[in-house]
């Protein structure tokens, strides 16, 4: 199968849906179909083979933060060339509300087109007013895949019809591979992400971490993430300081093994989460998870089941279920078991197979995917009586 | 006066422009539905036939044959009126008959079970997704039909109103747990 993938945003900026991107388009190829990315890029970065650069994206602000899109006369017309030249049976496009790529190829292809909504962000200002127009665009989406059960609730309040859910995908035995670092384990909590975007979470844990550490004070507390890291513990008496271990960025290979070394993940997300990949990977790698009760990360944790849930921004409550967690060896090899079980639904073994039938369903007697101009131009000649076959 | 003239003939110029846009919309909304309700078609007979195929290759008992039989064939048979109900007996029967774990690793563990219980497993997860598109179809074009627009200069045409596909897809439990059948 041809398979024509469309990423919004910049290739050259790490994230959730670059990655899964990523992953999707190496497992398709992996089966053996041809698969070509669209992508926003800088000219010189190194592309992996199966990546078109669409241009550089621009930084412009648009829904509360800056956000790098592509648009204009010139990413049109690379859509428009890309859809030309790749003949794609199916196109898969990624976020197609984000006023970027995604939209862009709605508005110039026809025929079998895949979108996967990712984020599930409240209806912005800008999207009422965009409706029709948006409307029309995504009118021609022949199938519709929700990342959660969550993010298609919101999709079907905001633009009506519906979708499936498909979860985002993770390798596995990646994580469960890894070798555990031993500096890393021994009452250790583990945090991963930005350091300086609250709604991550940090904040919560840092004001929980002193009631951690006066019952437990033998705890660590180990932060991989950008940011600024004086900034972080500067709400943290300072005598605890020294027990809050900052590692940076940590490359692919040393995430997996600091889940795999932690005793207790802990992910104070406090909104704006659609899906919570972060949980699947660290279950993956076979840490007991203690999360926020968000909608999305309570399905994801199978309701609780698969790891447990603390009451939204009430450090008091996380405080509590941390220091349970790490007292009870049991409990936590219990939860280990469980979502290393649990989490086998999220490989890309699974997830992969979902899509493709996704594909195949949209693709089963309908014709191949075109600019739409090619369309245009025979079809107006045709109603109007001039076409020569 | 001949200003006035031009003015007016460029708005209907304009609203005649956009009457043509909205039906090219709505010409491809249907033709969406049909390609949809095609493969829908398509994975309700793949699924009817998977069942009928294991109900009559005696690796179920008896009385499971017939069950399973029966509905694969009257969803088969079905006329249009009585397709929703007919298909929704049938997943009620793949219910029936394969909600225990068990009977499913008994059809796997015979020659060509396996095979057969994958082809079952993938119809049974294919036909709500199909249903899903075909009825998202059928949702944007009713809303894009409702509008007044549509309705005054009848950019419909003859096509006959949408109807959405209706019926209970739920698979069986022991076929949808993926996870249980991990090898």
């Amino acid at each position: 199968m041809r398979i024509g993938i469309v990423c919004p945003y910049s290739w050259d900026v790490p994230g959730g849906v670059q990655f899964h991107i990523r992953d999707l388009a190496e497992y398709f190829i992996r089966l053996g179909h041809e698969v070509s990315v669209l992508a926003p890029a800088d000219d010189d970065t190194p592309l992996p083979p199966y990546v078109v650069s669409a241009g550089r994206a621009v930084p412009v602000p648009y829904n509360g933060s800056v956000a790098r899109l592509n648009f204009g006369f010139l990413s049109a017309a690379r859509v428009r060339r890309w859809l030309h030249d790749g003949e794609f049976d199916v196109v898969h496009i990624h976020e197609p509300t984000s006023p970027s790529l995604g939209l862009l190829t709605c508005w110039a292809a026809s025929g079998p087109i895949v979108a996967t909504f990712h984020t599930s962000n409240p209806r912005s200002r800008a999207m009422i007013a965009a409706y029709s127009i948006l409307q029309a665009a995504l009118e021609k989406i022949s199938a519709r895949i929700a990342v959660s059960e969550y993010a298609r609730r919101t999709l079907v309040e905001h633009l009506g019809g519906d979708a499936v859910v498909i979860p985002n995908g993770v390798d596995v035995d990646f994580f469960a591979r890894a070798k555990p670092k031993a500096e890393w384990q021994g009452d250790t909590i583990g945090f991963i992400g930005r350091i300086d975007e609250p709604r991550k979470g940090l904040p919560v844990l840092m004001k929980a971490l002193p009631r951690i550490l006066a019952e437990r004070p033998q705890a660590r507390l180990l932060v991989a993430g950008r940011g600024d890291e004086e900034e972080a513990v500067e709400s943290l008496p300072a005598e605890l300081r020294s027990r809050v271990q900052f590692l940076g960025m940590v490359s692919d290979e040393d995430k997996a093994r600091f889940l795999r070394s932690v005793d207790l993940y802990v992910a104070p997300n406090t909104g704006g989460e659609s899906f919570g990949i972060i949980l699947v990977e660290a279950m993956s790698a076979g840490a007991p998870v203690l999360a926020s009760d968000l909608d999305a990360f309570a399905q994801v944790l199978d309701q609780g089941a698969a790891g447990e849930l603390f009451a939204n921004e009430d450090s008091d409550a996380l405080a509590e279920a941390a220091l349970r967690l790490l007292a009870d060896p049991e409990r936590r090899a219990e939860l280990r078991e469980r979502g290393s079980a649990h989490v086998r639904r999220f490989d890309w073994s699974t997830v992969g197979a979902d899509i493709l039938s996704v594909y195949e369903t949209v693709t089963a007697g309908a014709a191949a995917v075109a600019a739409a101009e090619d369309e245009r131009g025979p079809g107006l000649r045709a109603r109007l009586g001039l076409a020569r076959d | 006066m001949t200003a006035t003239l031009i003015w007016i003939l460029v708005a209907l110029l304009a609203i005649g422009l956009y009457l043509s846009w909205t039906a090219g919309r709505l010409d491809r909304l249907h033709a969406r539905i049909d390609a949809a309700r095609a493969a829908l078609d398509a994975q309700l007979l793949r699924r009817a036939s998977v069942a009928q195929e294991l109900a009559t290759s005696g690796v179920l008992d008896p009385a499971a044959s017939i069950v399973l039989y029966e509905a694969a064939h009257a969803a088969r048979q079905a006329e249009e009126e009585q397709r929703e109900v007919a298909e929704s007996e049938l997943s009620q029967a793949l219910r029936a008959v394969f909600g225990e774990a068990q009977q499913v690793e008994a059809v796997r563990e015979v020659p060509g079970g396996e095979a057969a219980t994958g082809e079952l497993t993938e119809a049974v997860r294919r036909v709500p997704m199909a249903r899903r598109f075909h009825n998202d179809a059928v949702g944007a074009a009713r809303r894009l039909r409702e509008h007044r627009k549509v309705r005054w200069f009848r950019l419909a045409g003859h096509a006959p109103f949408p109807m959405a596909f209706e019926m209970d897809d739920e698979p069986p439990a022991a076929l949808a747990d993926r996870v249980a059948q991990q090898p």
